[in-house]
């Protein structure tokens, strides 16, 4: 129970504080965080309900007034622009990835790469492009030509989260909790 | 840790904040629901008036929190001046504008705790599912273990520096994820000794 509880509070801090930490810039000019790491980590270690309360209870905290989201953004404000089908496909990716993790028998690296790719890219793009789509007024095809600036980001990241996962696998084994 | 809250006091700061919450609602609802650019103008209008009269710094804060949405605003406006089509581009922009720094007017002027004490009470019917007493220790959790998290991220980031020249990028990832699974050990471990989290 304490377990269950401390576990979702600590990986919400951890996106928190990926979206905080290491910020690239790709050759496209696109800034990229880890953000979007995390939550796929998320899914990846701690399955899928855990997982999703782990990324609901960040947005939560993102909602109340703290500059938690990537770029230091955050407030209501958020969740009336442009990017709001990102946040509420988050959540949803999260809970994908971990459903996947916990019913695929790949080897971990492999299951959470594919895993991430599925609901950290297929899922979540859906959302944010559906998102965008309403919001700005667009057709779904021209909302997806704007967010495809993040996708070889979003492709580097699945990779990570494969390898983050495996590496957590071979450390601390009791810890993915969505294997357990 | 910082919030988006406006050190800047104004009178805004003492209305309730469910009722800010519920007006904030209405207002996003009828900004959705209107179609022409000369109304959506208007509504901006307003709630640029409600910034205004509280001073330079506070008008400049709400300024800064809108940079994000500027990369939309060039598209659209580029796309809709393309297609010919720029009155319905200007209510597309002034509606994403104004919905945006409506909302960020309710958070600059409504303080952290306030705010939690209205989402536990919107919690308050999922009781049975989600008690208020562990939502509102997950919330403490996460406030106070941010900064934790950050330091860890700092020494391992330091740590990787004085050991290679090479920049330490996604390396720190594997031991910061560790470091959150051990710390979320130690603290479940702690509470239960504590008496558990109920």
């Amino acid at each position: 129970m304490e377990r269950s509880l401390t576990h979702i509070a600590l990986f919400a801090a951890l996106v928190a504080i990926l979206g905080l930490v290491p910020q690239i810039t790709l050759a496209t000019g696109v800034p990229i965080t880890a953000q979007s790491l995390g939550i796929m980590l998320c899914g990846t270690v701690l399955g899928a309900r855990r997982g999703a309360l782990a990324v609901l209870l960040f947005l939560a905290l993102v909602a109340t007034g703290l500059p938690l989201l990537s770029g230091g953004r955050g407030g209501l404000g958020v969740f009336v622009g442009p990017t709001v089908g990102f946040l509420i496909g988050f959540p949803i990716a999260a809970f994908v990835i971990g459903w996947l993790m916990e019913r695929t028998t790949l080897p971990v690296g492999l299951a959470a790469g594919a895993a991430s790719a599925i609901g950290g890219i297929a899922v979540l793009y859906l959302f944010g492009i559906a998102g965008m789509s309403v919001m700005l007024d667009k057709t779904p095809a021209e909302a997806a030509m704007l967010t495809g600036a993040f996708l070889p980001g979003d492709a580097l990241k699945v990779v990570l989260a494969g390898f983050v996962t495996q590496a957590i696998a071979r450390m601390r084994p009791g810890a993915l909790l969505s294997r357990a | 840790m910082l919030t988006l809250t406006s050190p800047v006091e104004t009178p805004l700061h003492r209305l309730p904040a469910g009722a800010k919450l519920a007006a904030l609602a209405a207002f996003t609802v009828v900004l959705f629901w209107l179609k022409s650019p000369v109304a959506l103008a208007l509504a901006l209008g307003g709630v640029v008036a409600l910034h205004v009269p509280w001073g330079a710094a506070f008008t400049t804060h709400a300024a800064r929190m809108l940079r994000p949405l500027w990369p939309f605003v060039a598209v659209v406006a580029a796309w809709h001046l393309w297609i010919g089509e720029a009155a319905a581009g200007a209510a597309v922009i002034l509606r994403m504008v104004t919905a945006v720094a409506a909302a960020n007017l309710v958070t600059m002027t409504t303080r952290l705790s306030d705010m939690i004490t209205v989402l536990e009470r919107l919690a308050a019917p999922l009781a049975p599912l989600l008690p208020p007493r562990r939502l509102a220790l997950a919330f403490a959790l996460v406030i106070r273990f941010i900064p934790t998290l950050a330091a860890r991220m700092v020494q391992i980031t330091e740590a990787w520096r004085a050991r290679s020249p090479r920049r330490p990028g996604w390396r720190v990832l594997v031991p910061a994820t560790l470091a959150a699974l051990d710390d979320a050990d130690q603290a479940a471990e702690a509470l239960r000794a504590r008496g558990g989290a109920e």
